[in-house]
C-alpha cells in the first residue's frame, strides 16, 4: 500500500515529525547541560586540573659538597650521571619497550620489567628509573634510537664521584639510599624518597654540611612529557665544602704501601692531633654505593674474610706487643720500679715461680740495659720490669697515653681496645690478678688491646711529651662563600707530667731502634731525617711449645695464623711532627713488614711538607 | 531540461549553516595543531576538503534524487562488494583495515556505507511504508539490509561506524513506523544482542567502554582520552580561556584534538559561550533537515533526508557525548567540525541528498 500525495500532513506523519523534532531538541539541552556542568558548575576543579597537567614541578638534586685535604686538594666532587628514565604516561605498550631497551642498555628484559613494576609505586608523574648512571655510550644509542622510544629520557644529575677511587674510603664512608624509616624521622625532613644520604664516615658524619639544598624546576610539559619551557626555576645549592686534616699525598703513599695486605694505618700530627692519613686495608669502593650497590656486591664484601667494610684504624683492636714496650718503661721509670740504668742478663728466658716466659731470642741478649732492650726488643727486661711495676702502675701510663679508652674520633665509632688492671680482672673474671699475666702484659700481650688509632695517639704522647690530643680528620666546613661554618680546634684529652728523665730514656731507646745497628726498625730509617720507632709482633693464635715449633718448622703458617707485625714511629726524633702507626695483619714480623710502610708514609710527609694543591675548585 | 525553480527553491539556509559550521572547524583546527610542525597545514588541507565537499554537494543536488531509487540496489551491491573487498584485500592501517587504496587517495567503503544504506532503506520504506507500521516479518529485509553490512564493518574492526549504520537504520525503521509487538521483540533481542556482544569485542573496546564507566581506573591508559577531554572542555569555563590559548590543546595533552576531539579544543578555547552557539547551530543543521524530510515531495525523499538528517545527528550527539564524557570513546567525528577528507566528503554527500531533496519539494 504506497502513500499517496498528501501523506506528509497526515496526522500520524505530523506526530512522528514533532517527536522527532522534540527528541533531537532533547537530545540537544542535555549536552548543553553537561557542557555547563563542566564548564559552569565544575570548571574551577577543571582549571586546577589543567594547571597540573601543563606543569609539572621536578626535584633539582643538589650536588654533594666538596671535599679537600688540608691543602686544598680535591678529594670528592661530583660528575654527571646519565639516567635512563621512562615516562609512564607515554608507554603505551611496556614489553615492546623492554625489548628494544634490552640490548640498547645491556640490561636483561626480566630487570627492566622488575624496575618499571617498582617504579610504579612511585606518583606517577616521577619518571621511572630503567637504568641509573650508564656510560656516554648507551645515552648516544637510546638517543639515536629516541624517535622509536617513545617517553624514554635520559636525565642528568650530579653523581658522586671519587676521583681517586679507593683513597681513604673509610674516612669518607658512603652513601646509601635513604630508608623509609629515616624518611618519616626528624632527622630527614625533607629529603626525598629517592635522595641518598651518608652512611658511614664522614659522608654521614657531615651528612648536614655535605648535603646540598635541592632545587625545584616547575616546566610546562606537553603530553609526551617533553619540557617545552621552564616556568619557574629555583636553582639547586650545592652543598658546604669539608676540609680534612689529611694529606693526599701521604694518604695515597700509605695505602699504596700496603700491596696487598691487610691492616690499617694512623699518621698524626703530634702537636695537635690532626689526622695525616687514616687507611684500612683493604679498602672498598665507595663509587659502587654511591648508585645503589646490588645485594650481590654488598654480600661479597660482607663475606670477604679480610673485612673490607670495618675500619681496622679505628675498630681493630690488636694486642700491641712489643710496641707496647715503651709503655711499660716509662711506667716502670716514672713509678721509680727500677731505675735508669735497670739492667738485665737476658739468657733467653724469665722465670717466675715454675713458670718460664720466653724472649723472643732463645739464646739470649746477654746483659740488657734499657736502650738495647728497646733496641732490640728484649722481652726478658720488660717480664722483670713489668712485674717489679705492677699492673695497676703499668695501666696508668697506658690510659695515660691514651690507649684503652675511645678518643672521641668524630667521623666513626671506634672500639675502645682494652688495658687491664687488678680491678678489671675482678670485675671481668670475678677472679684476682696474677704476676705472670703482668709479665705478658708488659710485652703488650694476653689482655691488651689496642687500636691503630689508639698506638698512633700512643706515639703522639710518647714524642710530644706526655700529651694527648683528641684525633681529628676534619679541619673546617667552609659554605661557598668561603664562610667558615665549621671549625674544629686542637683539644688536649690529657696532659700527663712525665718525668723527663724517664722519657728522654725511652725516646732514645726508640731512635736507637730504628738508627742503630742491631735496632729491629732499621727499615725505617730515613736519609736526613731522624726516625724514633718500635717494632711490634702480636700473636694471633697461643705461642706453640718448643716442640712443636720445631716439628713446624720450615712449615708455611697458614694466613689466618700468623702473627699481625706492627710499627709505631715519630720523627723527627728531636722536634716530632708527625706520628706512625701501622698493623700488617698476618704480616709476621713488624721490622721487615710494617716498618716499610711507615718509612714510606715518614718520606712521603717529609718529601713536600708544606706541598701546595696541585688542583683546586 | 533544467527547471529554473530548482534555483528559486535552492536552500540557501542549509548551505549557510553548513558553510558556518565548517568555518568554525577550520578556524578550531587552526589553533588545535598551531603546535605541530606539518609542511602541509592542517587546516589548509581541510579547506581544499570542504572545497571538494560542496563540489560534492552541489553535484549531488543536480540531479533528481529519485532516479536514486533505481540505482538504489546496485550501489548497495557495489558498496557489499567493497566491503568484502576491503576484508579480504584492505590496508592496515592501526590495527583496523578499513581502507582501499586508489591512487589518489585512500578510500573507505564503511564510510560510504552510511549514505548508501540511507539511499536502500530510503527506498525499501517509501515502497513498503503504510500508516500502520511495519510488522516484524516486514521488517527481515531491512534488518538484513542493515545487518550484513553493519557485520562487516564490526569485522574491520570500527565499531564506531557500523553502530552509525545501526543509528540510522534505527531511526528511518523508528520514523517509518514499528508495530508494538515487534518493537519490543527488536528491543529485547537488540539488548541481548548487546550482552553478547561484549564478548565479541576486541580488548581494546571493551577497555574503553569499561573505561567509560570508571576512567580512573586507567587514567593513563584507556581513560587517558575521557579524563583529558573532560580537563580540557571543563576549564575553558565560561569564557573559554581565549582563542588560541586553550593550554590542553596547545600543549597536547588532548589526544587525538584535531580530528574526534576537536570539540574538546573549541570548548576550551571558546567556553561555554561559545560551545552553546556551536550546539545551536547544530540543532539548527538538525531541525532543518526534519523541516526538508516533512516538506519533501515525496516519502523517497522525505526517507532520504530523514535518513541524512539521523547520520548528521548521530554523528554529532555521539561525537559531543564521548568528548564531554557521556559516551565512551567511539571513533566518530563531529560532522563538518573534525579534520578528515573522508567525513568531509560523506556529511557533503548527505547535504547534497539534503539540498537535492530539498530544492525538489515543488517539483511535483
Amino acid at each position: 500500500m504506497k502513500l499517496k500525495p498528501g501523506w506528509a500532513e497526515l496526522p500520524v506523519f505530523r506526530r512522528r515529525f514533532i517527536y522527532l523534532s522534540i527528541f533531537a531538541a532533547v537530545v540537544f539541552l542535555l549536552l548543553i547541560l553537561r557542557l555547563w556542568y563542566l564548564q559552569g558548575v565544575r570548571s574551577e576543579y577543571y582549571q586546577q586540573l589543567a594547571e597540573k597537567n601543563r606543569s609539572r614541578f621536578l626535584p633539582v638534586e643538589a650536588p654533594r659538597g666538596y671535599v679537600y685535604d688540608r691543602n686544598g686538594n680535591l678529594l670528592l666532587d661530583n660528575r654527571p650521571a646519565f639516567d635512563i628514565v621512562a615516562l609512564r604516561q607515554e608507554v603505551e605498550d611496556p614489553e615492546r619497550l623492554f625489548a628494544q631497551l634490552a640490548p640498547l642498555l645491556d640490561v636483561p628484559v626480566p630487570l627492566l620489567r622488575e624496575r618499571w613494576v617498582r617504579g610504579k609505586k612511585q606518583p606517577r608523574y616521577q619518571p621511572v628509573l630503567l637504568a641509573g648512571d650508564v656510560n656516554r655510550d648507551c645515552v648516544d644509542r637510546v638517543q639515536e634510537n629516541s624517535v622509536h622510544l617513545p617517553g624514554v629520557l635520559v636525565e642528568v644529575k650530579p653523581l658522586r664521584a671519587y676521583p681517586y677511587g679507593e683513597l681513604a674510603s673509610h674516612l669518607f664512608g658512603y652513601l646509601g639510599m635513604i630508608s623509609e624509616q629515616e624518611l618519616r624521622s626528624a632527622a630527614f625532613v625533607g629529603y626525598r624518597p629517592d635522595a641518598l644520604v651518608g652512611r658511614a664516615g664522614l659522608e654521614r658524619e657531615f651528612e648536614s654540611y655535605l648535603r646540598g639544598i635541592d632545587g625545584e624546576r616547575r616546566v610546562e610539559v606537553d603530553v609526551r612529557g617533553r619540557e617545552l619551557r621552564i616556568l619557574n626555576l629555583v636553582t639547586p645549592v650545592p652543598g658546604n665544602k669539608v676540609f680534612m686534616t689529611i694529606r693526599r699525598d701521604v694518604q695515597q703513599v700509605a695505602e699504596d704501601a700496603f700491596g696487598d695486605q691487610s691492616g690499617a694505618i694512623v699518621a698524626l700530627d703530634v702537636r695537635n692531633g690532626e689526622i695525616l692519613a687514616l687507611a684500612s686495608r683493604p679498602p672498598y669502593g665507595p663509587a659502587s654505593f654511591a648508585r645503589g650497590i646490588n645485594t650481590e656486591e654488598w654480600q661479597t664484601l660482607l663475606n670477604n674474610p679480610r673485612h673490607p667494610m670495618q675500619d681496622k684504624a679505628l675498630r681493630g683492636q690488636y694486642p700491641p706487643g712489643s710496641t707496647f714496650k715503651p709503655v711499660t718503661a716509662l711506667a716502670a721509670l716514672q713509678s721509680g720500679s727500677v731505675n735508669a740504668d735497670f739492667s738485665v742478663d737476658c739468657k733467653g728466658s724469665f722465670e717466675l715461680g715454675p713458670a718460664a716466659y720466653r724472649c723472643w731470642k732463645k739464646e739470649g741478649h746477654g746483659p740488657t740495659d734499657l736502650k738495647k732492650a728497646m733496641r732490640e726488643s728484649c722481652d726478658v727486661w720488660f717480664y722483670q720490669a713489668g712485674v717489679a711495676t705492677g699492673i695497676d702502675q703499668l695501666a696508668k701510663m697506658a690510659f695515660a697515653l691514651g690507649l684503652g679508652k675511645e678518643l672521641g674520633f668524630s667521623l666513626d665509632t671506634e672500639r675502645s681496645g682494652l688495658i687491664p688492671t687488678q680491678q678489671w680482672k675482678k670485675r671481668r673474671f670475678n677472679d684476682r690478678w696474677y704476676d705472670g699475666e703482668t709479665v705478658i702484659a708488659a710485652i703488650g700481650q694476653g689482655y691488651v688491646l689496642t687500636t691503630p688509632l689508639q698506638l698512633a695517639v700512643m706515639t703522639a704522647a710518647i714524642a710530644n711529651g706526655g700529651k694527648v690530643w683528641r684525633p681529628r680528620a676534619v679541619n673546617r666546613v667552609e659554605s661557598l662563600d668561603g664562610e667558615t661554618l665549621f671549625a674544629t680546634e686542637p683539644e688536649m684529652l690529657i696532659d700527663t707530667a712525665l718525668d723527663p728523665r724517664a722519657l728522654k730514656a725511652v725516646q732514645q731507646g726508640m731512635e736507637a731502634v730504628v738508627n742503630e745497628s742491631g735496632g729491629t726498625g732499621w727499615a725505617a730509617r730515613l736519609a736526613g731525617i731522624r726516625v724514633a720507632g718500635k717494632t711490634g709482633t702480636a700473636q694471633v693464635v697461643r705461642r706453640k711449645s718448643d716442640e712443636e715449633e720445631e716439628r713446624s718448622q720450615g712449615e708455611e703458617i697458614p694466613y689466618q695464623f700468623r702473627d699481625h707485625a706492627l710499627f709505631i714511629a715519630y720523627a723527627p726524633a728531636q722536634n716530632p711532627e708527625i706520628a706512625v702507626a701501622v698493623v700488617v695483619e698476618h704480616g709476621e714480623h713488624g721490622s721487615s713488614a710494617a716498618a716499610p710502610i711507615v718509612r714510606a708514609v715518614l718520606a712521603s710527609y717529609f718529601d713536600s711538607a708544606d706541598s701546595k694543591p696541585e688542583r683546586k675548585r | 531540461m533544467f527547471d529554473r525553480r530548482l534555483l528559486t527553491n535552492f536552500d540557501w539556509v542549509l548551505v549557510l549553516i553548513v558553510l558556518l559550521l565548517a568555518t568554525a572547524g577550520v578556524v578550531n583546527l587552526y589553533s588545535a595543531t598551531s603546535s605541530e610542525a606539518v609542511h602541509s597545514p592542517f587546516y589548509l588541507k581541510q579547506l581544499t576538503w570542504i572545497g571538494v565537499g560542496l563540489v560534492i554537494a552541489l553535484g549531488v543536488s543536480l540531479f533528481d534524487y529519485r532516479h536514486l531509487q533505481y540505482a538504489s540496489f546496485y550501489l548497495y551491491a557495489i558498496n557489499l562488494l567493497l566491503l568484502l573487498f576491503v576484508l579480504v584485500a584492505g590496508e592496515n592501517r592501526m590495527g583496523a583495515t578499513r581502507w582501499i587504496r586508489l591512487g589518489f587517495m585512500n578510500m573507505q567503503p564503511s564510510e560510504l556505507m552510511k549514505i548508501v544504506i540511507i539511499i536502500a532503506l530510503a527506498y525499501y520504506l517509501s515502497e513498503r511504508s503504510s500508516l500502520f507500521g511495519f510488522s516484524l516479518l516486514e521488517l527481515t529485509i531491512p534488518l538484513a539490509l542493515i545487518g550484513v553490512p553493519v557485520v562487516m564493518i564490526m569485522k574491520q574492526p570500527d565499531l564506531g561506524t557500523a553502530l552509525m549504520v545501526v543509528f540510522i537504520g534505527g531511526t528511518m525503521g523508528m520514523f517509518a513506523g514499528i508495530k508494538k509487538p515487534a518493537l519490543i521483540f527488536l528491543g529485547g533481542s537488540g539488548g541481548l544482542l548487546a550482552v553478547g556482544g561484549w564478548f565479541l569485542l576486541h580488548a581494546y573496546q571493551k577497555r574503553r567502554i569499561m573505561t567509560f564507566l570508571n576512567p580512573e581506573l586507567d587514567p593513563l591508559g584507556a581513560g587517558y582520552h575521557i579524563i583529558q577531554s573532560k580537563i580540557a572542555v571543563g576549564s575553558g569555563g565560561f569564557w573559554g580561556r581565549g582563542y588560541m590559548h586553550g593550554t590542553q590543546s596547545q600543549l597536547s595533552f588532548l589526544p587525538e584534538r584535531h580530528t574526534d576531539f576537536a570539540f574538546s579544543v573549541f570548548a576550551e578555547e571558546w567556553g561555554f559561550s561559545g560551545s552553546f552557539l556551536l550546539l545551536v547551530l547544530y540543532l539548527l543543521l538538525i531541525l532543518w533537515g526534519i523541516y526538508i524530510a516533512r516538506v519533501a515531495a515525496d516519502p523517497f525523499g522525505m526517507f532520504l533526508a530523514v535518513g541524512v538528517t539521523a547520520m548528521l545527528f548521530w554523528h554529532i550527539v555521539v561525537n559531543l557525548a564521548m568528548v564531554i564524557g557521556l559516551l565512551p570513546v567511539v571513533g566518530v567525528p563531529l560532522p563538518l567540525f573534525s579534520y578528515g577528507g573522508t567525513s568531509m566528503v560523506t556529511t557533503m554527500l548527505g547535504v547534497g541528498v539534503l539540498l537535492n531533496v530539498s530544492m525538489r519539494r515543488f517539483v511535483f
